[in-house]
């Protein structure tokens, strides 16, 4: 058994175990295991991967190819780098967390269990794979469980977001598809047969003409699962109706789909493409960037600000992604990670404040730093960290993004960084705007004088978390150089053109 | 010199942080102050033994201060460009570890006083060594990134312990006002070392500040409207230096910040954090001076000279005795803003170097001595209003005579401190610039009179009756008034311009007396005035302000600063910006991806009908469809 396909296997497992549970006991104690094996896994491909990077300088490690469809030259096809083994150590790190927060799930919790696992298979696979079509199923398995997730444990208007986010994410896949199809298609243009292996494509040298059709198809595709502007509008209805481990596992992995693809579809095998319709997106995610922080300004319910936030956020990813240099690039890896990490924390933060109070109402909240201490603190904590205070991991992965982007010294470039960076102003006033309102001043509501206390899941949640990200923001170098040296062969593909 | 003991200095503060930051709720607040205090005296005494090695035994070679680095990489961004994490051991770092040590081993025995039988002490011990810590990484970075990221945290460690109080609505408000109006300043200055580092392509001060090295000699290869890229970025650091240190027009955080406990305002927005814009323009004063021939740093003058006259005119009028000290501040570091402005490079010239950076040394002792003061006051009578106070000589003996001294210090009385200083800082104006000398030295008459205002206003006057009667502070607090108060009577005798200077190679000091004899006879005026007014109670003060009329209204107003700030944040960036982007979103954004929803349920809708169940309308269909693909086919063939 190699060390890739695991990743996919423990988790069926763990689902075929779950459907033996009879009680929320048994169901949370077996995914906890399943998660906490995946977890261990994780750390040991990164490990591993080090062992194996030094003796090993092909552009995917671990490979493995098994035939699936042979009509179509359609492969299981595996392989990691550096960008890939961190994006499933935080999906592990999140998967694990959201468990343990909804530790206390009483609706049919073995099915909800089942559901968030299937999700996470969906995510593990599609980092592991190198085949654009096992991508795109993988792709769809962690989309469709959303759909029952939101619709049966979600909250308020849960169908209509349910449907909304479902539908306009596989609206997505369709234009996805079609781009996808497209790279395949022109993937004999040197004589070959047709592949969807990725680093096979790379080789390749697809047509302009097809490059400048499919690039805005596969980007669009992906960009809606990253909250591009203006294709953001499921994220803060979704968001605000997900219970609270799928906000976590969705704003927290299920988005990083997003800028993964591109980076590792889009921007490798259409290169030409990215550079002929770089200005246009360009425009549109820096709109995302300071258009998502404004509109988290003006929300009260702590589920839209922080979906606005992650509009804001996720719109630094593209942002970066489109500059197409080294520096931009590393910076858009670690603010997926670094998101990843901080929403998937601001959420079961927003979980737990929700799960006392019954609201997610700011001007109903106040003082809360007073009788949730703990909470209050650590929301302080991931509120700096979100606006970029040095020493966690946003202050990283912006300051690359920004050096990046300053690479370029075009007008039109400099006027979009500009922008993007005064989104760290924004950002400043509206996390200080909600800490001030929720966590100070008095307490305006006699029920809230006495809350339950911390309970030692929540923590264990809390921790997994936080840790990473303040581990990322203090000493940033070895996962830095690890990730910029796997993105090495891809910018060279870019700059070749 | 062997430099490595130096890196404990920022180190301890951050252990005995983390260390009351975690175990908050286990350790003793009795216990919790010791660890403070005892953490910070060893970063005390191993600043001062550093600034003793530097200064007298190892620092100099052949005449000239050397600059000591240890660094490592913390970050790569290109082949190139990095960020450092290290120390930078020159002169002004090792000073400014003299005067941050100093005042905050001061701060925390005071605090161990004033904020006895509070809910947060371990707390507030916890953000003060934060704070302590940045501050000691800030003055040690070894490149602007470094730089950058500490100026970061000593921001946020001044806006947790502003909002101290956190049940206080005013607290709040004032603490995110702080953050926020200084995180715009940061922008410009995040903007200005992306610029500097993109064009000179590194952050390291020793590569930028060398005058002979490329970043400064190729100034003029790339401009932008009219000036140099690397004029413009200068500009944009300033910026973030105007942010930190209050300048005109970015200075409206500082007086709200006075919400914080008063040993905050005299640690922070005092005497350490808020001269750091003065001490990142002093870390790149060669570039400063060399670039376009210091066109930025003449924007530095002046806009140090407006902001320390702006402020001193409304210190005149402020009724809260914090809030005048915090125009007495943003004034004083306006001082020391000009003085760098007008300075020269080399040797003597550099007058005003020497003079801003020791102007920085003295006020930092006595403006910390007069709100430690301030807090000994307001701890004994409850308020923080004059009209709440007035003849506490009689129960504060050591506080009236402490403040008394530093309210002389900082008028530039001989042989107190801020005389030697505010000297050499009219000395620098009056060769350079004279427009700026005069404002100088109208400021120097202002900042006698309010300050004396204040002194006769709380000892002497009219005696408030008293609910209780107040009492001298304990030992804990009287002991570093009594330490500060030395200090501000012997900072002066420091021989600054052999030790800190630009070009780091020391000159003989000198003392121009028609200057001093002229500055001392304005300061004296000022004193005199205020005696006139305010030493027992009469007409003279209320008469004279209604001469100003509008004008006084005005000054006590603050111009209104506030007022605009909030109208353009509050109505036109909240109502008209942000809310029409949230409606905007909502009703356009999102209802072209609805309406995209309910048309294709509407067109659905419409061809279910075809779906019909009847074998007929399928029979048609089907032949029509036939009908129609055939006439297709038909004409594409004959064409």
């Amino acid at each position: 058994m190699d060390i890739l396909s695991l990743f996919v296997i423990v988790p069926v497992l763990t689902i075929l175990a779950l459907v033996f549970t009879k009680d929320l006991k048994q169901a949370r104690i077996t995914a906890m295991i399943g998660s906490l094996v995946q977890l261990g896994m994780a750390i040991h491909l990164i490990f591993s991967y080090f062992e194996e990077r030094a003796v090993n300088k092909s552009i995917m490690l671990f490979t493995q190819d098994r035939v699936w469809f042979e009509h179509f030259n359609i492969h299981f096809a595996t392989g990691v780098d550096g960008i890939s083994a961190a994006l499933l150590l935080l999906t592990s790190i999140i998967v694990l967390a959201g468990v343990f927060i909804s530790w206390k799930i009483d609706d049919l919790p073995k099915e909800f269990f089942i559901s968030l696992l299937v999700l996470a298979t969906g995510v593990y696979g599609f980092f592991i794979s190198i085949d654009l079509f096992t991508m795109f199923v993988f792709y769809e398995i962690a989309v469709i469980p959303m759909y029952l997730l939101i619709g049966i444990w979600g909250s308020g208007p849960k169908e209509y977001s349910a449907m909304k986010l479902t539908l306009m994410l596989m609206g997505a896949s369709a234009v996805l598809l079609v781009g996808i199809l497209g790279i395949y298609f022109n993937s004999n243009a040197n004589g070959g047969a047709l592949t969807f292996n990725i680093l096979e494509i790379s080789k390749v040298y697809i047509p302009f003409v097809a490059q400048k059709l499919f690039f805005p198809l596969t980007f669009i595709g992906f960009a809606v699962l990253g909250a591009l502007f203006p294709f953001h509008t499921w994220s803060p209805d979704g968001h605000a109706s997900a219970p609270t481990a799928v906000s976590m596992l969705h704003a927290g992995v299920l988005m990083k789909l997003g800028g993964y693809g591109i980076f590792r579809i889009a921007m490798f095998l259409l290169p030409e493409g990215a550079k002929e319709w770089s200005w246009f997106f360009i425009i549109l995610s820096a709109i995302g960037v300071i258009y998502g922080a404004f509109g988290a300004l003006k929300q009260t319910d702590l589920k839209y600000i922080n979906a606005y936030s992650s509009v804001s956020h996720l719109g630094m990813v593209l942002f970066a992604l489109l500059m197409l240099n080294k520096t931009a690039w590393n910076g858009a890896i670690l603010q997926s990670l670094s998101h990843g990490f901080m929403t998937a924390l601001f959420f079961a933060l927003i979980g737990m404040i929700y799960g006392r109070t019954h609201t997610r109402d700011i001007t109903k909240l106040g003082g809360l730093l007073k009788v949730i201490p703990f909470i209050s603190v650590i929301n302080v904590i991931a509120g700096l960290a979100s606006l970029g205070l040095p020493g966690f991991s946003g202050f990283v992965a912006e300051m690359n993004i920004f050096v990046g982007a300053f690479q370029h010294d075009e007008l039109f470039y400099r006027v979009a960084t500009i922008i993007s960076v005064s989104a760290i102003v924004v950002t400043a006033v509206y996390i200080l705007r909600v800490l001030g309102i929720m966590l100070m001043g008095p307490i305006n509501n006699a029920e809230f004088l006495d809350l339950p206390k911390t309970t030692w899941y929540e923590i264990t949640g809390i921790l997994l978390l936080l840790i990473p990200m303040i581990g990322m923001g203090v000493a940033p170098l070895w996962l830095s150089d690890m990730i910029m040296a796997s993105i090495q062969p891809f910018i060279k593909g870019v700059l070749k053109f | 010199m062997d430099i490595t003991y130096i890196i404990l200095i920022p180190l301890i503060p951050f252990s005995v942080f983390l260390l009351l930051g975690i175990f908050n709720q286990q350790i003793k607040p009795a216990i919790s102050g010791y660890i403070g205090v005892i953490g910070l005296s060893i970063s005390a005494l191993l600043s001062y033994y550093a600034a003793y090695q530097y200064f007298f035994v190892y620092g100099k070679v052949d005449e000239v201060y050397q600059t000591f680095v240890k660094k490592t990489v913390w970050m790569n961004f290109t082949d190139t460009l990095h960020i450092d994490m290290g120390i930078l051991v020159d002169p002004i770092s090792v000073m400014m570890l003299v005067v941050v040590s100093t005042i905050s081993l001061m701060v925390h025995i005071y605090s161990r006083g004033y904020m006895k039988g509070d809910d947060g002490y371990t707390k507030f011990f916890s953000f003060l060594s934060l704070f302590t810590f940045s501050m000691f990484g800030l003055v040690l970075a070894t490149n602007l990134f470094q730089i950058y990221m500490f100026w970061e945290l000593v921001g946020v460690s001044s806006y947790l312990l502003i909002g101290y109080y956190y049940t206080k609505t005013s607290a709040i408000a004032a603490a995110k006002k702080a953050f926020i109006v200084t995180r715009f300043a940061d922008f410009g200055f995040l903007i200005g070392i992306l610029i500097i580092g993109y064009y000179t392509g590194t952050f390291d001060f020793e590569t930028l500040n060398n005058p002979e090295g490329s970043a400064i000699l190729n100034w003029a290869s790339t401009s932008y409207m009219g000036l140099s890229v690397i004029t413009w970025a200068l500009l944009l650091i300033f910026m973030g230096g105007a942010g930190k240190s209050a300048m005109f027009p970015l200075h409206i955080w500082l007086p709200d910040a006075m919400e914080g406990p008063t040993p905050v305002s005299a640690l922070i927005h005092a005497a350490t954090m808020v001269v750091a814009g003065v001490y990142l323009v002093a870390r790149l004063f060669p570039m400063y001076y060399f670039v376009e021939d210091g066109f930025a740093l003449k924007i530095v003058a002046y806009v140090g000279a407006f902001s320390s006259l702006f402020a001193a005119i409304i210190a005149v009028t402020q009724t809260d005795i914090k809030r005048v000290l915090a125009f007495s501040t943003m004034s004083q570091i306006g001082y020391m803003m000009l003085a760098l402005g007008v300075s020269g490079y080399k040797g003597i010239e550099g007058v005003g170097y020497m003079a801003s950076m020791f102007h920085l040394f003295t006020h930092a002792m006595f403006k910390a001595l007069l709100f430690l003061c301030a807090g000994s006051v307001i701890h004994a009578v409850h308020s923080n209003y004059l009209k709440d106070m007035g003849g506490l000589r009689k129960y504060m003996p050591i506080t009236n005579i402490t403040f008394l001294i530093a309210a002389l210090a900082i008028s530039g009385v001989p042989p107190f401190a801020g005389f030697w200083s505010k000297d050499e800082i009219l000395v620098a104006a009056f060769e350079n610039n004279r427009l700026l000398y005069y404002v100088a030295l109208f400021v120097a008459g202002l900042t006698a009179f309010y300050m004396f205002r204040l002194y006769f206003g709380i000892f002497w006057g009219k005696e408030t009756k008293y609910e209780h009667i107040p009492h001298e502070s304990p030992l804990s607090m009287t002991f570093p008034l009594l330490f500060l108060a030395f200090m501000s009577i012997v900072a002066g005798f420091v021989p600054f311009s052999e030790l800190v200077t630009a070009d780091k190679i020391g000159f003989e000091g000198h003392m121009d007396y028609p200057l001093a004899v002229v500055a001392v006879a304005i300061g004296l005026t000022g004193i005199i005035i205020a005696w006139l007014f305010y030493k027992k109670e009469n007409d003279l003060a209320a008469i004279f302000s209604s001469f100003f009329g509008i004008f006084y209204k005005w000054t006590s107003n603050k111009f209104y600063f506030d007022e605009i700030y909030l109208f353009v944040t509050k109505k036109i960036i909240f109502d008209h910006v942000s809310t029409p982007i949230a409606r905007f979103d909502k009703k356009y954004v999102d209802g072209t991806m609805e309406g995209i929803g309910n048309k294709t349920v509407l067109i659905s809708n419409k061809i279910k009908g075809l779906q019909s169940g009847r074998l007929q309308d399928y029979a048609f269909f089907f032949v029509g469809g036939v009908v129609v693909l055939a006439l297709v086919f038909i004409y594409i063939w004959t064409n």
